[in-house]
């Protein structure tokens, strides 16, 4: 897959994805050119998968609430609002350093724009780390899947957002890694699906935040 | 590289194809082609198991108690059990791989003239995935206490509570094939899309793609659209059955009415997922037996948007009687009336392009034109069910499921045998039997109907679906109701039967039929210009395209057929 995003964007102001022709019988035949890569294409499709997944996840998350008076029920541990608060800025950061990565990139700096892509990832480490640990913490307050539908719906979610992360993150690592020592390293176009996968996690976490933890 | 976007870079090249060892070429493809036949395949031998269910479970509502011949005694458990996997296979594990996943793998690069998908061995991961779901399925009908057996649609709490549906592991083995073959489909359809996309011959612009590709990758898009919810309900409901939360069970805090908007949510639109490529599919047909050129192109491309963007907003007509607020069922019954407009739209296009035209009576053709006239039925009757006022009496009928078999049927198995006997000459490089095809044809398609038909009038009488025994039911138990049964039970049998001559034909012809040329048909598109089978990497050099997919009898042409190929100054 990554391979097959090994391409040059022909940069046409002529977009063929959007060209139509008036008649059925056309006369000379242009060039098909293709303005998105595949990789990003591919990546933007599964991206609708994705966001329709968390809708229905966070759908699910109203509807349930809806239905219970108090919330957070009686005897359920209080989420963790401030230090997640910070968390949350890291992962943030994380998502705007890995877009100024793109922009080295895409000046063809790529020592630097590597570097930070490397910093973008230990930012988002650093996240699931703390993730990690703030759900040991709960654990041992006896807020787990099965106490109650609360603990659960709060697993269920943050649970798939860390999911994200973690394989988000293995990707980028490996990409990483493999930019820096490969003899045939990936290029910059064959990281980007991966940054967008990055800038999705990041930008699904905020509504997560506000919806689970302040409310 | 003047098509970068194709897959010709990273993986096997035509150049040296013959060098592949029979592992590479049969068990691990990454040709389209061969991707395409591993889907047809699986998916026929699933219709096989599908149709045996049917087969028992038919004989059990006919002859209750009695032993089933090729089975035996069916207990309650067991009919469940059949009915329930009976749905999900076919919809699930025939429909889909047969209808999007191998036709699509196998024409979409065709006719979109480019050597390979654009992620090859995306597509091949996508096809072990999807075999390995139905493996774990079948694995689910051994596990101790048996397949799953809450229905389809697996309302919660039967499906969440072992007490309740007694499969324990039925039920978690059955909610895991689905989700992997969800993952299946995923990954083919980012494929689809992307190379419909970006790996387009030079030439053929958005308006000169055949229909059945517009309507592949349409109903691939709605797919990728909709599933994320049922996903997301998916793994809730299997952690409610197995880490003990309760997100669909009320004495948890948790609401059973989530899960079926969840599940209809992606199931409404799921009924458009497998229409569209099949409505496509029977475009390519007419129009070639037709020698017309399609009646209303962009009016066809445009309505199946239509029924695309609706087809999100129709889903609670399936639970007009689960207890939805009644304010909320009105607003659904507009939408649901709303959406028999676009399709309607369409199938009278389709009856336009035969208007006029000079018609040939060749198998595929036939079964094109069954397809319009049964779910032309499955339609009309679908307004009835759309209203919320009709529903709450003929809703979980017979009425119901004899309405959803007369979409189903056309859908999944007219639209595979129109599309299997179209492109079995490309596929196969041989023609098939005409003859056996024709008896093949009116053998399954006059039982369809007298299998079906009669039920309407079951469900009109009152009877419900999901019964193991009516005998139990002295309303329902009376004399000349269950000649009807039996009626319909003898007319699947027949129906049955002569899926054995397909089998025949199908199998003799592959090996021993005569010879096909590259365009039996003298149709237009890209497919039929390669030699027959399609040797690896498609196109000897990648084609150039001048116009359209339906240009037929064009008037000043000697012959009444241009490909889409053909340099406009040539002949």
């Amino acid at each position: 897959m990554r391979g097959a995003t090994i391409m040059k964007n022909p940069s046409s102001s002529q977009s063929v994805l959007f060209s139509t022709a008036e008649t059925a019988v056309s006369g000379q035949p242009e060039i098909t050119k293709t303005p998105i890569s595949s990789g990003v294409i591919g990546m933007l499709i599964f991206m609708v998968t994705e966001a329709m997944f968390f809708a229905g996840l966070i759908s699910a998350y109203m509807v349930i609430r809806a239905g219970i008076e108090e919330w957070p029920p009686w005897g359920q541990p209080r989420l963790p609002v401030v230090a997640t608060a910070f968390n949350t800025l890291v992962l943030l950061a994380s998502g705007f350093i890995m877009s100024h990565s793109r922009t080295c990139f895409k000046k063809y700096e790529f020592a630097l724009g590597r570097r930070w892509l490397g910093v973008s990832i230990l930012l988002g480490t650093f996240f699931l780390v703390c993730q990690g640990y703030e759900w040991l913490q709960l654990l041992k307050f006896g807020f787990t899947l099965s106490s109650s539908v609360y603990g659960g719906l709060f697993y269920l979610l943050i649970g798939a957002h860390g999911f994200h992360v973690m394989a988000a993150l293995a990707i980028l690592i490996y990409l990483w890694f493999q930019m820096k020592f490969s003899e045939n390293p990936v290029t910059p176009e064959g990281i980007f699906p991966f940054q967008i996968l990055w800038y999705f996690v990041v930008c699904v976490w905020p509504i997560l935040y506000v919806l689970v933890y302040l409310s | 590289m003047s098509q970068s976007a194709t897959a010709i870079q990273t993986d096997t090249h035509a150049e040296h194809h013959e060098e592949l060892s029979f592992l590479y070429k049969y068990i691990l493809p990454v040709d389209h082609k061969m991707i395409a036949m591993q889907y047809m395949f699986t998916g026929l031998i699933m219709a096989v198991i599908g149709g045996f269910f049917s087969y028992v479970f038919r004989m059990q509502l006919a002859f209750p108690g009695e032993s089933v011949p090729l089975y035996g005694i069916v207990g309650p458990g067991e009919y469940n059990m059949m009915v329930t996997n009976h749905g999900t296979i076919m919809i699930f594990w025939v429909a889909m791989p047969v209808l999007i996943a191998a036709f699509g793998n196998y024409l979409i690069p065709l006719m979109c003239g480019c050597d390979d998908m654009v992620f090859p061995r995306l597509n091949r991961l996508s096809y072990q995935i999807f075999l390995v779901s139905a493996l774990v399925l079948i694995f689910s009908f051994f596990v101790k206490g048996g397949g799953f057996g809450g229905a389809w649609t697996a309302y919660p709490p039967l499906s969440t509570v072992p007490e309740y549906n007694l499969t324990d592991w039925g039920a978690s083995l059955w909610i895991l094939a689905v989700a992997l073959e969800f993952v299946s489909f995923l990954l083919g359809g980012i494929n689809f899309v992307t190379t419909a996309m970006n790996a387009r011959a030079p030439g053929m612009k958005m308006m000169d793609i055949p229909i059945v590709v517009w309507f592949l990758v349409i109903a691939v898009i709605l797919f990728m659209a909709s599933v994320g919810p049922l996903i997301a309900g998916a793994v809730m409901l299997f952690m409610d059955q197995r880490i003990g939360t309760t997100f669909f069970l009320p004495s948890g805090g948790g609401d059973p009415l989530l899960w079926e908007h969840l599940f209809w949510f992606f199931g409404h639109p799921e009924v458009y997922v497998v229409l569209l490529p099949t409505m496509g599919i029977v475009a390519e047909i007419i129009t070639v037996f037709s020698r017309k050129k399609l009646f209303g192109y962009r009016t066809i491309l445009y309505t199946a948007f239509a029924t695309g963007g609706l087809s999100f907003v129709v889903w609670a007509h399936h639970q007009f009687v689960a207890g939805i607020d009644p304010r909320m069922a009105n607003v659904f019954v507009v939408t649901t009336l709303l959406i028999s407009i676009p399709i309607a739209e369409m199938l009278f296009s389709y009856i336009a392009t035969l208007y006029g035209g000079s018609i040939e009576f060749k198998t595929p053709m036939l079964w094109a034109l069954s397809f319009l006239f049964a779910f032309l039925i499955g339609g009309v009757t679908g307004i009835y069910l759309g209203a919320s006022a009709l529903d709450v009496y003929f809703h979980d009928s017979y009425f119901v499921l004899a309405h959803f078999h007369y979409t189903f049927f056309p859908i999944t198995i007219i639209g595979m045998f129109a599309a299997i006997t179209y492109w079995f000459p490309k596929m196969f490089g041989r023609m098939m039997n005409e003859t056996l095809s024709k008896i093949h044809f009116w053998g399954t398609f006059i039982p369809f109907n007298c299998i079906f038909l009669p039920l309407f009038f079951l469900g009109l009488a009152g009877q419900h679906r999901r019964i193991y025994n009516f005998s139990h039911y002295p309303d329902l138990a009376t004399e000349n109701l269950q000649d009807v049964r039996v009626f319909a039970t003898t007319s699947l049998v027949i129906m049955l039967l002569f899926q054995g001559i397909f089998l025949y034909n199908f199998f003799y012809s592959m090996f021993k039929g005569e010879k096909a040329p590259d365009n039996p048909w003298k149709a237009n598109t890209l497919e039929w210009t390669v030699p027959s089978p399609p040797q690896h990497g498609n196109f000897k050099k990648l084609p150039t395209v001048y116009r359209g997919a339906y240009e037929y009898s064009v008037p000043g042409r000697e012959s009444d057929y241009w490909p889409q190929n053909m340099p406009p100054d040539k002949n």
